[in-house]
């Protein structure tokens, strides 16, 4: 245990910063429903998060993150547009694999959040202005990113549709990605799949495999891709500028290869709004693979600003999150964006 | 004293005796089978503590017994950060397990981990939940699993009869530890063409902060 006056004051000066953003403050429980969460985060999360067990209630799980449970508050009675905040604690273990670090990390920290649910075009530099004023007077490096411009560069390769989705189904996994590039760039070999005599066995069905092998074989006649579009994707992943300078190599690229240019506009026009809203693009980084890294559930706009010493995890992270209110809206989306500072690290920096 | 954990029953006591007898020094029972006290001859300053095989990781890190005799998949699936802790004195040869990954053997279309990745992804969407694999190793294979990449997958726990979980349809794969891979072919199981998750052997492993004088005179004598 520390003494904690300096992080809880921290964070409730962000708390009321956000209320005067025009934030009405939630108060989400801190044990919440395991399943749900399991379903939607997989075992990254069941590795990180404390589990426990309610006779009546089922698992359940001490939050390990704001944003779900406060997606699932509004999905049930919020209005739009909504503005909401909140402080609290998320709790994360830390398994060090083989070795025990000198300088663990904590299992418990605070987290000051801010979350928009809008139709508004500005919703993304309204967030971002919001960070970026509250966090550089800590002299916070801004780093920003876009999956809906990844996302829009792989729908836009000429691949049929099955080899397509595997590489958005993939995107945030690098290796795998890579590794699937590689294979649909060269030729395909028709593959056997020996009948054997083993009795079937497990919930998967025979229809189900044979589903999987009838595309497998259909896939074998693809032609392979290009090398020019492998080129193309390592040149886009590489895009690491003050925005300013990314939006021209962007915009370059998408000259021959038409099917980036709208997501590249939009960049364009947030980046103006956030220039509008008092942040200069040149103080902030574009990199377009930094949405890879973050929780898959970001599907557009991506941000995270970094202070401190290397190796110091992020000080405030956000981004977009469109398809994540549908898979908990039951059928109802709403566009959100939002973000989360950890005042226990702006409270090291104040101390440092 | 040099307290020694070894498992309290089975072909692992035995071929832990042989390896120390090899080495002339003579562990035994002390008095009936299923009494769990045993005597040391041939060696000073040592005493033997016969423990369950999955109880001597936690017991060696607390500190309660010195050296300890058991397998390399316990103490690295038991103990985040063990090598801040433990020492790996030496594998005895005896006792080898892999822990592998297996899918049912009519899966015709799935021989290694790219396939099981890709039939995940199907399943999940046709199921509405993640494929399950069963487990008790659940570090060790989620770490393996997120090493290589695979979504769309979640692990249930398993303490036993592991293979057959995926016939009761409570899990679509195995996680397990097999030496010869028999129980497996009985339930209609195939293991993935990868390298094991693990080669597990038995291992004398020792406690960091007891490696003193004394520790090292015993080592010696065993020639190690």
């Amino acid at each position: 245990m520390t003494l904690n006056c300096g992080k809880q004051t921290v964070g409730k000066r962000l708390l009321a910063a956000f209320r005067e953003a025009g934030a009405e403050e939630v108060a989400p429980d801190i044990l919440l429903p395991a399943e749900s969460l399991l379903d939607l985060y997989g075992e990254d999360i069941r590795a990180r998060a404390y589990v426990t067990s309610d006779p009546i209630r089922g698992e359940m799980m001490l939050r390990p993150d704001f944003t779900v449970p406060v997606v699932q508050a509004h999905m049930e009675n919020g209005a739009e547009p909504a503005r909401y905040c909140y402080l609290g604690e998320v709790f994360r273990k830390q398994d060090m694999g083989d070795t025990r670090s000198e300088t663990p990390r904590d299992n418990e920290y605070l987290q000051a959040g801010f979350e928009l649910f809008s139709h508004e075009t500005g919703a993304d530099a309204e967030v971002f202005a919001l960070f970026y004023r509250l966090l550089s007077p800590y002299g916070a490096r801004a780093e920003t990113g876009d999956m809906g411009l990844l996302l829009d560069a792989v729908r836009g390769l000429p691949l049929p549709a099955p080899r397509r989705d595997a590489l958005l189904h993939h995107i945030w996994r690098a290796g795998r990605f890579q590794q699937l590039l590689v294979r649909f760039s060269a030729e395909t070999r028709p593959r056997d799949f020996p009948q054997n005599v083993a009795s079937w066995t497990g919930l998967r069905s025979t229809a189900e495999m044979q589903a999987r092998i009838d595309r497998l074989r259909a896939d074998a006649g693809s032609p392979p891709l290009p090398a020019i579009w492998t080129e193309r994707l390592k040149r886009l992943f590489a895009v690491r500028a003050p925005a300013s300078e990314a939006v021209v190599m962007l915009r370059e690229l998408a000259l021959e290869w038409p099917e980036i240019a709208g997501a590249v506009e939009r960049i364009v026009t947030r980046f103006d709004k956030i220039a509008r809203a008092g942040v200069a693009p040149e103080q902030v980084v574009f990199d377009a693979s930094h949405g890879r890294t973050t929780m898959e559930y970001y599907d557009g706009f991506t941000f995270s600003f970094m202070a401190g010493d290397r190796g110091w995890p992020p000080i405030a992270s956000g981004g977009r999150y469109d398809a994540l209110t549908s898979v908990l809206g039951k059928g109802r989306r709403i566009p959100a964006v939002g973000g989360i500072i950890r005042p226990g690290l702006l409270a090291e920096l104040e101390t440092a | 004293m040099i307290r020694l954990g070894v498992p309290s029953k089975g072909r692992l006591m035995e071929q832990t005796f042989d390896w120390f007898a090899d080495r002339g020094v003579r562990l035994s029972r002390s008095g009936s089978d299923r009494e769990y006290a045993g005597q040391v001859e041939g060696a000073e300053g040592v005493s033997l503590v016969l423990l369950s095989a999955g109880e001597i990781p936690r017991e060696l890190r607390a500190g309660r017994i010195e050296l300890g005799v058991t397998g390399t998949d316990l103490i690295r699936e038991k103990l985040a950060g063990w090598k801040s802790d433990i020492v790996e004195v030496v594998p005895m040869g005896f006792g080898h397990a892999d822990l592998i990954l297996a899918v049912p053997e009519c899966w015709c279309d799935c021989d290694n981990l790219d396939d099981l990745t890709s039939i995940a992804r199907d399943f999940r969407a046709a199921h509405g939940f993640r494929l399950r694999i069963a487990t008790k190793y659940h570090r060790l294979v989620r770490a393996w699993l997120a090493a290589h990449e695979v979504a769309d997958y979640q692990l249930v726990d398993s303490q036993g009869a592991t293979e057959g979980t995926v016939a009761n349809q409570t899990a679509e794969a195995i996680a397990d530890i097999t030496s010869s891979g028999a129980t497996l072919r009985a339930n209609n199981l195939k293991i993935l063409s990868e390298e094991p998750i693990l080669r597990s052997q038995a291992t004398l492993f020792a406690n960091q902060a007891a490696m003193d004088p004394n520790m090292k005179r015993f080592l010696n004598q065993l020639g190690l």
